[in-house]
């Protein structure tokens, strides 16, 4: 079944998603520091290796426990730029807001960016604001976009990952996408989950100063920790295994998950990353990791592999083994 | 809401001290049939395949509520939802489960309203915020979702609702099981049965099934030690040559089941013939609207005739449902059916065999 209009599933970072982008985008633009599909472009601009990312955050609720669209769409777009081993420097931002939108609930959410530019010591310079009448957006939606600098000697890339690398994860999975759902669906349970909205750079600078080898830096996001492990797989040519019973999930987010029929490898993260280091340095990255206060729960989840290429295989808790495929659409809430 | 755990389900050890049990007790080859949808995904996302004796096969059966549904029938809710001033609400596996020529999940690109609910109650919410509007359920599911249903409709009356009705395609499981004892080419060693829905029906509602068709039964839970105690159970009951109903569910399931629920089933439902894709009419083993409720009955409110519509051409879901194929014996399997390109209901839905055997075995 092919379909002629778009439909959820185009945005929601799975198989889906990427046919997309390899079928009508990638021709479209044509050029090869796109085509590597990171999460942001690595360029040379003067001598200088520069990193520049854009995203564009719509989220409903707009304040939710954790966090706001403010601060995600800031940590957003500073941790894409993190991800490409830069220290985030300058940010741009365009607002879309619907008409009639209360001005009260603007000023919270640019007073959360502002705080989140503070944190992640970044500055906004540029933007720009329309306002499209009613019905024409819902609420509000913020693209960002983000430079900044790789340091000399930094280079990092899901087509950089080696054979025995260790992949540490900074925490627990699914918070954030989890507690979206939850409140959107206005669904309440005994426990309030939060979304782990942060800024990783300064993470990413402690992980660069601690191991000089560092092959691969990703954030998580939209498809979670399954499609973006299943990403690096395509792009190293390379087998992926982890351990499940490794893997961190906060005991509520994961009951929450079950009752749902939701699989919290491919649940959105807004606050964690995945690093692959060789293992020699993963005991110092883990401790540089440990030491962030957004990463007091970082662990190893599992290792680069010859076998299986392209593959990401998990060994289960009672020590079967089983295929974690790359999502096709979004997750559905199922039946009973 | 209240949040379960089950970390003890899960323990290691106890399902390396099961697995090898299993692997004492199995000598000949052996096709158990995992009757429920929650229990296929569980064994493939579990990995308990992998770790079972290569004479242990496990055969999913009608336990996917959506792809037990008949073609017919997807058709006419893609149908209704082409109906002017009408807001259908559904659980979201049904969104992308391929009709004839459409899916639900094309009509709401197409600006349909059609939305996700997470219980009938969500449905009778958006009910009383639109008044000016009709709002469907599409009721699909087993004896697990049913009550919930029924209360909703409860409600409904109560509140003297008038623009919420509900497509009733509830199915029962025990007579599927009839009907799958009855079908000369399956071939079934044993039943694991499904635990949420014996947690409605009770441990007492499978008696007659076995008095009739002797054959090993037990009542299975959903952890993966639950499983696989439902599964040695099963090989030992073979192995000693026993046709008995067994629990290894015995912290949800009782002999009576959830009065309850039951009592809401009943006051509002009552049993008809239901076709089910890939085994055809089976007897008394739909719920329909009693009487009292025919106006919230949408099949009614909104003539609804199913047509006999032809199941998708090559598509084996039906004998997969029935335990005589596995997805690689589909022709069209990962070659044109895929879960981008889904054929049958089985590639898309989340308990579907195929799409667990894609996802989970390698696509
Ligand atoms: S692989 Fe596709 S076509 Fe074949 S049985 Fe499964 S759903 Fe039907």
């Amino acid at each position: 079944m092919t379909t002629d209009h778009i439909l959820l599933d185009h945005g929601s970072g799975g198989k889906i998603s990427s046919a997309m982008i390899r079928d009508i985008m990638l021709p479209a633009f044509d050029n090869p520091i796109l085509s590597m599909l990171n999460d942001g472009a690595s360029l040379e601009v003067g001598g200088a290796r520069l990193a520049f990312s854009t995203d564009t955050y719509t989220v409903s609720p707009l304040f939710f426990p954790g966090g706001s669209i403010g601060d995600l769409a800031i940590n957003g777009t500073v941790n894409d730029v993190a991800m490409c081993g830069a220290r985030p420097l300058y940010l741009s931002v365009g607002l879309i807001i619907e008409e009639g939108f209360p001005i009260e609930d603007l000023r919270r959410i640019l007073d959360d960016m502002g705080k989140a530019a503070r944190l992640a010591d970044v500055l906004i310079v540029t933007g720009d604001t329309k306002v499209v009448p009613r019905g024409a957006a819902d609420k509000i939606f913020i693209n960002t976009s983000g430079i900044g600098l790789i340091p000399d000697g930094v280079n990092v890339g899901g087509e950089r990952a080696c054979v025995g690398d260790h992949i540490i994860l900074s925490g627990t999975i699914a918070d954030h996408g989890m507690t979206i759902l939850t409140q959107r669906e206005g669904l309440s349970f005994d426990t309030e989950i939060r979304s782990d909205s942060a800024p990783l750079n300064h993470m990413v600078q402690a992980i660069l100063s601690a191991g000089k080898n560092v092959h691969v830096l990703r954030d998580p996001t939209r498809g979670g920790v399954g499609t973006t492990l299943n990403e690096i797989a395509i792009q190293s040519n390379l087998g992926i295994r982890i351990y499940e019973d490794r893997i961190p999930v906060k005991k509520d987010v994961a009951g929450i998950c079950e009752l749902l029929g939701f699989d919290p490898l491919y649940v959105a993260n807004e606050g964690k990353l995945l690093v692959f280091v060789p293992p020699s340095d993963a005991d110092a990255v883990l401790a540089a990791i440990q030491n962030d206060p957004a990463g007091k729960d970082a662990c190893v989840i599992g290792m680069v592999t010859e076998t299986a290429p392209k593959r990401v295989i998990m060994e289960t808790r009672i020590g079967g083994e089983r295929i974690v495929d790359m999502q096709t659409g979004e997750q559905l809430p199922r039946i009973c | 809401m209240s949040i379960k755990h089950a970390e003890e389900y899960r323990d290691r050890e106890l399902s390396k001290s099961l697995i090898q049990k299993i692997h004492q007790n199995s000598h000949r080859p052996l096709r158990l049939m995992e009757v429920c949808g929650t229990h296929t995904v569980s064994i493939f996302k579990n990995g308990i395949r992998s770790i079972l004796p290569e004479t242990v096969s496990l055969l999913s059966g009608p336990g996917c509520p959506v792809c037990v549904t008949a073609q017919g029938e997807i058709d006419a809710f893609i149908e209704l939802s082409r109906e002017k001033n009408v807001i259908i609400t559904t659980f979201g596996d049904l969104m992308r489960i391929p009709g004839s020529d459409s899916s639900l999940q094309k009509e709401r690109a197409n600006g349909r309203d059609i939305r996700i609910v997470y219980s009938a109650f969500d449905a009778l919410e958006i009910a009383r915020n639109h008044p000016d509007r009709e709002v469907v359920f599409l009721g699909v599911g087993f004896e697990t979702t049913a009550p919930t249903i029924a209360a909703s409709v409860l409600s409904a009356q109560a509140m003297n609702l008038k623009n919420l009705s509900v497509i009733s395609a509830h199915k029962q499981v025990v007579p599927a099981l009839n009907a799958l004892m009855q079908t000369r080419e399956v071939r079934i060693d044993g039943f694991l049965l499904p635990g949420h829905v014996s947690v409605i029906i009770g441990a007492g509602a499978y008696r007659d099934f076995i008095r009739h068709h002797p054959i090993p039964c037990v009542i299975t839970g959903f952890e993966p030690v639950d499983i696989l105690s439902g599964i040695h159970m099963l090989v030992r009951q073979i192995d000693t040559g026993r046709n008995i109903l067994e629990n290894a569910y015995p912290r949800a399931v009782s002999e009576t089941g959830n009065a309850k629920a039951k009592a809401l089933l009943k006051t509002v439902f009552q049993s008809g013939d239901t076709v089910w894709r890939g085994i055809g009419s089976i007897p008394d083993s739909g719920l329909f609207f009693q009487q009292a409720f025919e106006n919230f009955d949408a099949a009614k409110r909104f003539r609804i005739s199913y047509r006999q519509t032809p199941e998708p051409r090559g598509c084996a879901c039906g004998e997969i449902l029935t335990g005589v194929k596995i997805p690689p014996d589909c022709a069209l399997y990962k070659k044109t059916c895929t879960p981008l390109h889904p054929i049958g209901p089985c590639m898309v839905s989340s308990e579907g065999t195929c799409a667990a055997y894609y996802k989970y075995h390698g696509g």
